[in-house]
This record gives structure tokens, sequence and C-alpha cells, in this order.
């Protein structure tokens, strides 16, 4: 279903807050902003039962512009707030939105055991291979060999899949999506929201002014088409050679499982306990 | 693991006080990360906490519990975190958000031997000074301190209602001798615990400023979930609670932070005299030190000097009326502690009169004993 741009920005940005907003232009955190919206539209949810929690960087300012109860956190510990969030209020709808910084380096041990435990938050994590905000040094999805202002050598380290880190870890339902495959994205992100337990969808982006400057990736039409060519499903992925897929990605449902959900087992734990003790 | 049932005399330890406080007080999220001494905290509430429909989680950190004890308390639910001095330490930043955004919330520190891993199975009053100070900024914060079973109960049940009235956190300090010390108290029922909730609002939600000013200098606060959708950031952050770099904007709002305590100082201090009436020498103590001081001042009335206690609750913001009080009337004060004179340090700040102060300090991981109290006491008589 294409929904009117005009209901989503009418419905959902906060109009008389603070805008103009502080991304760049070109930026692929407008994208995946309008991706949620789209998907929490589609879903019917309604606006007082949506909390939507941030840490700290570009893709985390998102919390500011939109109308939800929204929680911009310390840096990297969103999803350990957002736990608390889901826990308290179990019928609240709880989504995370971080960057790969915040997610996965100083957030990294959150992430792994907010996966573990399986709770029923989504994690939105926008992928730029940057700490952007900061001043573009090297984060954890920074590829090997890449310029940073922290790696002007060339970065000595190699870089995480999100994704395949979120399925290790345990999530119920892991995907990857890019900002240039927008409407994929919007499907992802409703199947994440829909689903019982922990999911993560790991978003590739751009961010051109920091990283594809210093590595000489292009504008960010360049860096947005770019994923368009790298991009494979994971259903052909999974057929490709590692050679193949060299520098290439797969984007798609990577992990889709039903087990049980941390918050659910708990209200059951807490409904016996309250008949234990009448 | 003791239970208890209120009114009834039970033999509990302070951590078990606490926790029994806590549930009085209405808290019904607890996030925490096990740690010496201060671990049976969250074994009793895990046990506890489902039997009353609230909610125990183990996070995989410190850090983690105080984010999640913050967005529980934010999505309306009163809640807790308990650890001990290293862990304390990683609490930090996000105990400046809880300050900076005014969520309430209480963190027990049980103080153990330190810096670092130090001693964990000693006590010690070394983290006085970083629960005042140890998040980065400038910032208004209540600690209080327990120094017996029964004080582990009614002050937690304090620390709650504080925090809620205020909306600031607030640091309960517990040291390993009042944590794992056995008592027997007796309990008050639930109908005599007083219990104060944070106010909500009552306009309708398109009306609501969550940061705004009022004649107590202490937003309504909503619930998320509830109909009112508002921005919650550590930014320094507008009436609406959205980031401002205006700098009126940022002074108004960081002077409400320190001037709802400062309102509210008369019903914060918390001190207590021992026969200080007619005291000439007085003791100045907290926590299980002042146990000890107790029993040095009454032995010194056997002696025939006139000594007298006063004992510190609230240790922030620093009680300075009683302080005055006491240093005015006596000729010198004696200030025992397990460390190297973090409160004598504040005493001395306040002490307009040039009234003699002794510190006496243990950092060996040992008690002070009456006896050492009382030599203090005789040598300034």
């Amino acid at each position: 279903m294409v929904v009117e741009t005009e209901v989503i920005r009418r419905e959902y940005l906060r109009h008389d807050k603070k805008f103009p907003h502080v991304w760049c232009p070109g930026c692929g955190n407008g994208i995946v902003l309008g991706s949620l919206l789209r998907a929490i539209h589609g879903l019917g949810l309604p606006k007082d039962d949506v909390v939507v929690v941030s840490g700290i960087g570009c893709s985390s300012r998102m919390t500011t512009y939109i109308d939800f109860n929204t929680l911009h956190t310390t840096h990297g510990r969103a999803l350990t707030f957002a736990t608390g969030v889901k826990l308290a209020k179990p019928r609240l709808k709880v989504i995370a939105v971080m960057g790969d910084g915040d997610a996965t380096a100083i957030g990294g041990n959150h992430f792994i055991h907010a996966a573990r435990r399986n709770i029923s938050i989504t994690a939105i994590i926008v992928n730029n291979s940057t700490y952007g905000m900061t001043g573009g040094q090297y984060s954890p999805t920074t590829p090997y060999g890449s310029r940073s202002t922290t790696s002007v050598y060339g970065h000595v380290e190699h870089d995480f899949s999100i994704a395949e880190l979120a399925v290790t870890a345990g999530a119920s339902f892991v995907a990857r999506g890019t900002v240039y495959h927008a409407a994929q994205l919007d499907k992802l992100l409703e199947e994440a929201m829909s689903k019982r337990g922990f999911s993560v969808v790991e978003v590739i982006s751009n961010c051109h002014v920091q990283h594809g400057r210093r590595n000489k990736l292009g504008d960010a039409v360049t860096m947005i088409t770019g994923f368009r060519d790298r991009a494979v499903p994971v259903a052909k992925a999974a057929k490709m050679t590692a050679e193949e897929m060299q520098g290439k990605f797969s984007i798609g449902v990577l992990c889709d499982v039903d087990k049980p959900v941390s918050t659910e087992e708990y209200e059951r734990i807490r409904s016996e306990a309250c008949q234990l003790k009448s | 693991m003791a239970s208890a049932e209120q009114g009834q005399r039970v033999l509990l330890q302070g951590n078990e006080a606490v926790v029994h406080g806590a549930i009085a007080a209405g808290c019904r999220f607890f996030a925490g990360y096990p740690i010496t001494p201060a671990s049976e905290i969250s074994e009793l509430l895990s046990v506890m906490l489902p039997k009353v429909g609230g909610t125990f989680i183990q996070m995989e950190d410190e850090i983690a519990s105080m984010g999640a004890i913050i967005g529980a308390s934010l999505a309306g639910v009163k809640s807790m975190t308990a650890t001990s001095g290293p862990g304390f330490s990683l609490m930090q930043e996000n105990l400046g958000y809880a300050c900076i955004t005014e969520v309430p919330c209480v963190v027990v520190n049980v103080m153990r031997g330190g810096p670092s891993t130090g001693l964990p199975t000693n006590v010690s009053q070394g983290d006085v000074l970083m629960a005042r100070w140890g998040t980065h900024g400038d910032h208004p914060i209540i600690v209080l301190a327990v120094s017996s079973v029964s004080d582990c109960f009614s002050i937690t049940v304090r620390a709650f209602n504080l925090s809620e009235k205020y909306r600031v956190p607030v640091i309960l300090l517990s040291d390993e001798v009042v944590a794992h010390t056995r008592e027997s108290v007796v309990l008050p029922s639930q109908d005599k615990v007083r219990v104060v909730d944070r106010i909500a609002p009552s306009v309708p939600p398109q009306w609501y400023k969550p940061y705004a000013d009022n004649n107590r200098g202490v937003p309504d606060m909503a619930a998320f979930g509830e109909g009112y959708r508002h921005h919650v950031t550590g930014l320094v952050h507008d009436e609406r609670g959205f980031p401002t770099q205006q700098p009126k904007e940022i002074e108004s709002f960081l002077m409400r932070l320190h001037d709802k305590i400062t309102k509210g100082f008369s019903e914060i201090m918390i001190t207590k005299n021992h026969l200080m009436e007619d005291a000439e020498v007085c003791v100045i103590a907290y926590g299980c030190v002042s146990r000890a001081a107790l029993m040095a001042i009454k032995m010194a009335r056997q002696h025939g000097i006139k000594a007298g206690l006063l004992q510190l609750v609230t240790l922030f913001p620093f009680p300075r009326k009683a302080v005055d009080a006491a240093l005015r009337q006596c000729k010198a004060a004696i200030v025992p502690e397990l460390n190297l004179g973090q409160m004598a340090r504040e005493i001395n700040r306040v002490n307009q009169t040039g009234t003699r102060i002794i510190k006496h300090n243990r950092i060996d991981g040992q008690m002070i004993t009456p006896n050492e109290i009382l030599k203090q006491i005789l040598g300034v008589s």
C-alpha cells in the first residue's frame, strides 16, 4: 500500500517542535524515518502506545521529531532504557533506534544480551559505517582499509556484520535492508514490529559527508545507488560463493524463528506468584 | 532468606529490611547486577516483586541496570537498583541522566572498601563524596545514610518518597556492616507507612508541558502510555522537553533543578540528636559508625563528660543547619569515619565558630570501635 507522504507528515511529525532537523542534505536517516513512520502507520499502532527510544548520534535525533512517547538516552544505552520501559508496561510497543557505533561498540553488550533475552523490542540499527555526529571516527562497521579521522593511514581492524551478530546472539527476527530499497524497508520494519520477541533490522545507510568523502565514495546519490548494486537478496546470496559475495551484502530476512519471549514468560511468573500469595 | 509479615517482630539483616522498605514504599521494578555486599537485595526482590505484581530483572551490568530503572520509572513504575562501589561507579553517567530528566528512582549503594575492587567483604564509607559528585555537571541530588536495620526500612521508604516528591534520584548509602547485621525489628503494617507518589498532570494532553515550572518547582510527571506523548532527553531542554541552547533557557532550567531541592530543605534534612541537650563535646557520625558513636557518648557520660551525638541521615544536601547548631554549642566535635575525612571536610566547610574538629579515620576495612571514639572524647575533655 502506498501511503500518502502528506498523511504521514501531518500525522506523525512534531511540526511545532524543533525543526529544521540536524541531518545533512542527502542523509539516509530521513529515509529510515519515513520507513519507520509508514510501518507504524501500516500496522495501525496507536501513537500513545508507541515508545521510541534512541541512543546518541545522528540517527538517534530521530526521536526529537516524531510524535510518540520518545526517549533520547545516553550513548549506547538505548536498549537498557527500552528494556525498563517494556518490562514496566508490557502493552507498549517499544522501538529502539540506534547507530552502528551506538548499538555495537559502546552498546554491544546490551545488544547481544537483549537478543539473548529475547525481549519484545524492535531494534533499528542505522549502519553508516562511521561515527557521523562526532566527526567521522571509525566504528565497528568501518570496513578494513577505510580512512576515517582516527584511521587516516587506513583501518587495520575488521568490521562486524550487525545482522549476523544478532542472529547468533539469539534474536527472533533479523533482517537487513538499505536506504535505497525503501519499499522493502517499510515491509521489513512492519514484519519486525509485528514479531514476538527481539527483532532487529539493520539498515545500510550513507554518510557521504564523513565516511563517503574520506573514502572517495561519491555524493549521497552515488552512495545510495551503490547499495542497489551491492545488495543481493538473501536467497540468492545463499547460493553464491564467498568470492562472488566479495564487496556485496545480503538483504532481506536473515532469521525468523519462534521461541519463548522473556517479557511474556515473566508475565506468567508474575501471575503465578500473585496467585501463590493469595 | 527471611521473609517478614509487616506488623510482626522479625529478625532481619539490613539488606532484607531495604527490600521490605522498598516494597512498602511502592517499588515495583528492580534491575540490578550482583555484587558483594549488596546481592541479598537482588535475591530477595527476585522472590518478592512478582508476588506483588512487580518486575525483577538481572541485567548484564550496572550501566544497564541504571538505564532500565530509568525506563521503568518513565513508564510510571517506582523503581530501584542496588549495588556496591564498583557498580556505583558504572552507574554514574545514567545517574546524571536521571538528574537532568528528573526521573524518580532510588539507588542503593552498600559501601565496601575501595578504590576499585578494593575490599569486597569489608566495610567502608569511602563513597560519600562520589554519591554527591560522581556524575558530571552541576546537579542537586539527595543522599541518605542508614545505620540500623530499622533505618534500612524507614529510610528506604523516605528515599522513595523524596524521590517521587522532588523528581530526583535518591542515593541510599548503606555499608557492609549495616547490610549484614541482623537485628530484631518490628516492621510497620502497610497502613502505617506514609507513601508519596509523583503528581500526574491533570491538564489535557495538548496543554501538557513536561518540564514547566510551577510553585513547587517540580513539574507534573506523565507516564509513557497514558496519552501524554512527550520527549525525554539528556540534553538540556526547554519546558516542552526539547533540546535548547538558549542561554536564558539553560540557566533557568538548571537553576530550577537546584531550587526545587532548596525549597524542600527542611523536609529533606534528616538528622538525629542523641544526648545533645547539654552536650559540650559532640560526635558527628553517620552509617554504622554512628552506632559505635552512640555507645561511646554513653560511656563518656559515665565518665562525667557531657557528650552528645549528632547523627546525620541526610548527607546531601548537607544538613548545615543541624551541624552549625552542634558546632556552636560544643567546644569540640569528633568526626569518626571509615574514610579519610570526606564528611569532616564538609563539616569544616561550615564551621563558622572555629570549633575544634577532630577527625578519626579508619581505612583498614575494620569498624571503628566505641573505645576509639571514647578515647578521642576523653582527649578533648
